[in-house]
């Protein structure tokens, strides 16, 4: 082995332009291959970042209450009305909320009381649905203090921040006094204390925070809550974890992947995409090997077939040019990843990334992989031109 | 006078080159007989089959028929592996362009042989290759590439590279074909001083008289035959 390496480079080396040449074209496709895969993680990153940064991982609600089937009677089944005269409330939440905290995945445990209010300013009405969080976690779901922009994001007792467009629409301003009339009848008065602008057309026009305490006062719930939000680290655990807490709560449990199916399919036919795009880019490097072997081995003819005659054996001849190939693929492999490698490095990262900007990943540039991968091609791209050299008639191949 | 032990035995070697009425006879039934540290001159005109018959008796070519003995060895019926093995051991070829790899040093092409059959070099070889190189009178050429030595050194370094194994046979297919007066004596003389010297049998094609008369045996071979000395 050591003699045909030998032998390998030297036939490297006694062509260097059309080595680097040959070399240069595996490190673009080597190249193209990170720069999509950094592209193709990137942007599902990025995609997943921005759908779940605002919303919750995992929501825990009371399950609801389903008719009890009584026993049938002679074939017929009686059944008992939902009861609606109760509302669907945790009724039991402060234990829930150090069990959940300590779960492992879970960052982040939001209690919230909901439901749906009038504003109403003069004769203007708007429908709106009401979040009310303790204040310590009003960003925990939402960063809605880093989207305030104007007033402050306290959440004092008398207090509710409204989304931009709300404002706009009922010509709102920080400081003044509106009223809020909740499903239940209750009516109280509340000072605008902030004005957020999330970026979310529904949140910015129907959602308002108000305090824990006085939303419990509005719904008249006087101990219960409507529902526990979370967040989760990694959020492609939320499934998981949302089963986990299913068990040990015993309530209703969605993931956020449940309701965002559509973008797991778009990742997915964008995975693929990528997929395919990185198979051409490898296909491109072996048939572009094979070829610079064949022609090669064309110009090497006599010289093999003159090894041949002297005792080499066709295990060496093969030995030879696949190793050849191999060399060309690794060295073409480890440039274009250090290319790759600093090209991608003028990329911000995901989280800084500016609207129209490329969202280039370069921690998902899968760079072991395509370097592996290009140097077993190359190999294996050699292996045929290399068993044809070691068939060459040696007296054909030096013309005797 | 001692008679040497027999080397090489053919018996109605024949070779036909394609099938049907394309096909070309190109050896009829020849019989021959080599002994150990011969100097042997292969005569003929062009076209009498003395290269097909050096190929057949270097193993690179396989008869049509008859039987091919070397050192005890049927090489007729051996398989491709058994006769690349025998061929790296036992049989060394000079042919008449020099056929050197352009990439390796005069050492180097000297040190093949021995390298390709063991799968690497060893300081032994190289040794042997440069003691090689100075018998050959080249010992300031050994890390020249072929590029840049003459025809006739080029023709010294595959002398010296077809005895790198020690073969008992050197198989010279029109040797100093290529080469002027001055160096085809030069490389004649090599040869001659070298069969003396090791006892290698050497068989040597050409058809240049100069040369043949410096051998102590001629067979001549006339359309496929042996016509004299076989």
């Amino acid at each position: 082995m050591r003699y045909a390496a030998k032998i390998a480079v030297r036939h490297l080396l006694s062509s260097p332009g059309q080595s680097a040449l040959l070399t240069t074209g595996v490190a673009l496709g080597v190249a193209v291959f990170i720069f999509m895969s950094a592209l193709i993680g990137g942007l599902a990153t990025l995609l997943t970042l921005r759908t779940v940064g605002s919303i919750p991982h995992v929501v825990l609600e009371m399950r609801p209450r389903d008719p009890a089937i009584l026993a049938g009677i002679d074939g017929a089944q009686i059944a008992v009305q939902r009861d609606l005269s109760r509302r669907e409330q945790i009724a039991v939440w402060q234990p829930l909320i150090p069990l959940i905290g300590e779960t492992p995945g879970v960052i982040g445990v939001s209690p919230q009381i909901r439901g749906n209010a009038f504003v109403e300013r003069g004769q203007a009405i708007a429908a709106v649905s009401v979040v009310g969080v303790l204040p310590a976690n009003l960003s925990l779901i939402a960063d809605v203090a880093s989207a305030i922009v104007a007033g402050s994001p306290d959440l004092p007792i008398d207090g509710i921040l409204i989304g931009r467009t709300l404002a706009g629409d009922l010509g709102l301003r920080v400081g003044q006094i509106v009223r809020l009339r909740s499903e239940r009848d209750r009516e109280r008065s509340f000072r605008i204390g902030g004005v957020f602008a999330l970026g979310i057309a529904s949140a910015d026009r129907q959602t308002v925070y108000m305090n824990f305490t006085a939303a419990r006062a509005l719904f008249d719930l006087p101990s219960g809550i409507s529902r526990i939000e979370i967040k989760v680290d990694p959020v492609t655990d939320a499934p998981r974890i949302a089963a986990v807490l299913r068990r040990a709560t015993g309530l209703k449990t969605t993931a956020w992947t449940d309701e965002n199916a559509q973008l797991f399919e778009a990742l997915d036919a964008q995975g693929r995409t990528g997929a395919i795009i990185k198979l051409f880019a490898l296909v491109t490097i072996v048939v572009g090997i094979a070829s610079a072997m064949l022609l090669s081995i064309v110009r090497r003819r006599g010289e093999v077939g003159i090894m041949r005659a002297m005792g080499a054996s066709k295990r060496l001849v093969i030995a030879i040019f696949v190793l050849e190939g191999t060399l060309i693929g690794a060295a073409g492999a480890v440039s274009g990843a250090l290319l790759a490698w600093f090209t991608l490095a003028s990329f911000p990262p995901i989280g800084e990334v500016a609207p129209g900007g490329l969202p280039i990943d370069r921690t998902q540039g899968q760079f072991l992989i395509a370097v592996l991968l290009t140097i077993i091609a190359a190999a294996f791209a050699s292996l045929l031109p290399a068993r044809q050299a070691a068939g060459i008639d040696p007296v054909e191949a030096i013309g005797q | 006078m001692t008679v040497e032990p027999l080397l090489l035995t053919a018996r109605g070697l024949t070779k036909t080159f394609g099938q049907g009425e394309a096909s070309a006879t190109v050896l009829h039934g020849i019989d021959l007989d080599l002994r150990r540290g011969e100097l042997t001159a292969l005569l003929g005109p062009s076209g009498s089959g003395k290269s097909t018959l050096l190929t057949i008796l270097g193993t690179l070519l396989r008869p049509t028929s008859g039987r091919h003995e070397m050192l005890g060895t049927d090489l007729a019926t051996a398989s491709d592996a058994e006769r690349t093995r025998f061929r790296s051991r036992n049989i060394g070829f000079v042919f008449q362009f020099h056929h050197l790899l352009p990439d390796l040093s005069a050492t180097e092409n000297v040190m093949m042989p021995a390298a390709a059959a063991a799968g690497r070099e060893t300081a032994e070889m190289r040794s042997r290759a440069r003691g090689l190189l100075d018998a050959v009178g080249l010992s300031d050429r050994r890390d020249y590439r072929p590029a840049a030595l003459s025809g006739g050194q080029r023709q010294r370094v595959a002398v010296a590279r077809a005895l790198m194994n020690r073969p008992a046979l050197v198989l010279a297919d029109e040797p100093t074909g290529n080469l002027d007066r001055q160096a085809a004596d030069q490389v004649m003389a090599l040869i001659d001083r070298i069969n003396a010297e090791t006892g290698t049998c050497f068989l040597i094609s050409t058809h240049d008289e100069h040369i043949s008369g410096r051998c102590r045996r001629r067979i001549e071979l006339l359309d496929g035959q042996v016509v004299a000395g076989g």
